[in-house]
């Protein structure tokens, strides 16, 4: 599918998406809330296919946080890359670790680093850290050690 | 909570079960990887890895640096396969702030990715045979790696952590003796490939230990996230190097090997059969090194402009992925790095529950995985 059938694709199921075009590949940024029936869609539907999720990662905008998927197709032979715009105040994302096996071990480290919850995830511990850290990866994160400072 | 207090498990539901623990500190784990293990006599019934006794945010670090200095720190992730990981994070830069790479520059990355690859699959088939019990192995891989260490040496200064791509191009020019000494040792290479077959792969007690064991399906393995040989030996296609060329490997005819067994024995054959091809390349290139610049003229600073970019490179164990968000300052705003070997392990409890103990650890032993880069 090129890049314009995949935006009327996702257009069709969540109409309020919003895309970024112009970069390396198309983005769509939805709400967190709508995020699992439109990856859900993507997954199986055979006209889009994205068997791979080679990418899951946790960015924090300060005002928001984005729940990235990075999805391939390895029969289509396309990529899209999907953003959820997860609320800062109260960070509660679905999780897709039933779609894709991968996303656990991968929504467990955003979880780790960032504090997204997920909600259904079969084992939502944290991964690397103890409990008595806090999220590293926030921008308002401050290091009492200070081994880092930015 | 005391550092070295165990995090509550999930594994342990009833006292009748028998729980066994593999590391921190352990010759198979190949680092501090932590599996505990839940046994019914010698059955594996459930594996839940515990991380982050090398976990050093690498991804946090790489905020605080500027665009020349994260990929010094990608180096210490998988550091059998630095070259490779510098690689991804130069083409990372080089792709937000515009810059063409000379051709020279870009057949070096090759050559020296690709004997990055010969090396790291040599430690791997050393490893692999002292797992399954065959010592010999690992002295004659370590043998052959070391030629191609001092090969580096000469041309890095390093042996392991190279941080020779920068972005641009090659931080130095190649050492006068590269090509000569790489002439040399292609042959010697190609003789002891055969002596690496003598060794296991015909042996009867390698294959009864490894055919069969530890299979996963091509579908399993694609939504388990695997890729490189892990991927390759369940049959899926998935060499970036293939789908998605970087640094001109468009140009340069090799084989993608895919395997279709999916146990630990396609996974064996796919990484020497690999071997081979590595070789393949560097012989292509060797005497084809283009003259020129080896390094781009780039500003003091790098700026980038407000964007994001994703760059895929084939590393040795699998597909690495640097995600670059730009902020238009002089520091990332955030990378991530997609690890093969974070995803790869994700694959373990599947391969391993309902299989004996011993293995494990030959799963392990294929499924190459290095800590530091699960971890990072």
């Amino acid at each position: 599918m090129s890049n314009e059938e995949l935006k009327a694709f996702v257009s069709k199921i969540i109409p309020e998406a919003v895309f970024e075009e112009g970069g390396q590949y198309l983005n769509v940024i939805v709400d967190a809330v709508l995020v699992r029936k439109l990856l859900e869609e993507l997954r199986h539907e055979s006209t889009t296919g994205f068997d791979f999720l080679f990418c899951l990662s946790g960015v924090d905008w300060k005002t928001h946080f984005f729940v990235v998927y990075h999805l391939e197709s390895k029969h289509n032979k396309h990529i899209i890359v999907i953003k959820a715009k997860v609320n800062r105040e109260e960070p509660v994302c679905p999780t897709v670790s039933d779609i894709w096996r991968t996303a656990e071990l991968h929504e467990r480290e955003v979880f780790d680093l960032f504090g997204v919850k997920f909600t259904d995830h079969p084992d939502l511990r944290r991964l690397f850290l103890d409990d008595t850290w806090g999220f590293p990866l926030r921008k308002d994160y401050v290091d009492d050690t200070t081994i880092v400072s930015l | 909570m005391n550092l070295f207090e165990t995090e509550s498990s999930k594994l342990v539901e009833s006292e009748e079960d028998f729980v066994v623990n593999i590391g921190p500190q352990h010759p198979s784990t190949h680092g501090v990887l932590h599996l505990k293990i839940k046994l019914e006599g010698e059955t594996v019934k459930d594996v839940e890895p515990h991380l982050g006794y090398i976990h050093r945010s690498i991804e946090k670090m790489s905020e605080a640096g500027n665009y020349r200095q994260f990929s010094y720190l990608t180096s210490r992730m998988d550091y059998l396969s630095s070259h490779m990981n510098n690689q991804a994070c130069a083409i990372a830069v080089e792709k937000a702030i515009q810059v063409e790479v000379p051709k020279r520059a870009q057949v070096i990355r090759i050559l020296m990715a690709e004997l990055t690859r010969l090396a790291s699959h040599q430690l791997w088939w050393g490893a692999m045979g002292l797992d399954i019990g065959a010592v010999t192995p690992f002295f004659i891989s370590f043998r052959d790696r070391e030629s191609i260490l001092e090969i580096f040496e000469d041309t890095c200064g390093t042996r392991l952590t190279m941080n020779y791509n920068v972005p641009g191009g090659v931080m130095l020019d190649l050492h006068p003796n590269f090509q000569k000494r790489v002439r040399e040792l292609l042959p010697i290479l190609k003789k002891n490939l055969k002596e690496y077959d003598d060794l296991l792969t015909g042996n009867v007690i390698f294959e009864e230990r490894t055919k069969g064991v530890g299979v996963i399906s091509g579908a399993d393995a694609l939504s388990y996230g695997c890729s490189g040989p892990v991927a390759r030996a369940s049959g899926v296609s998935c060499d970036i190097r293939k789908w998605h060329p970087y640094d001109g490997y468009e140009e340069v005819k090799f084989n993608e090997i895919i395997e279709t067994a999916g146990d630990c024995f396609a996974r064996y054959k796919v990484r020497m059969l690999e071997m081979w091809e590595s070789i393949s390349i560097v012989e292509q290139l060797i005497d084809n090194i283009p003259e020129g610049e080896f390094q781009a003229k780039t500003k003091n600073v790098l700026k980038p402009a407000k964007g994001e970019w994703f760059v895929r490179v084939e590393t040795a164990r699998g597909e690495l992925g640097v995600y670059l968000i730009s902020d238009g300052t002089a520091n990332p705003y955030r990378v991530k790095f997609r690890s093969p070997n974070f995803s790869n392990l994700s694959a373990l409890k599947h391969m391993a529950v309902g299989g004996k103990i011993g293995d494990l650890v030959a799963i392990m032993a294929t499924l190459d995985l290095v800590i530091p880069d699960i971890d990072r």
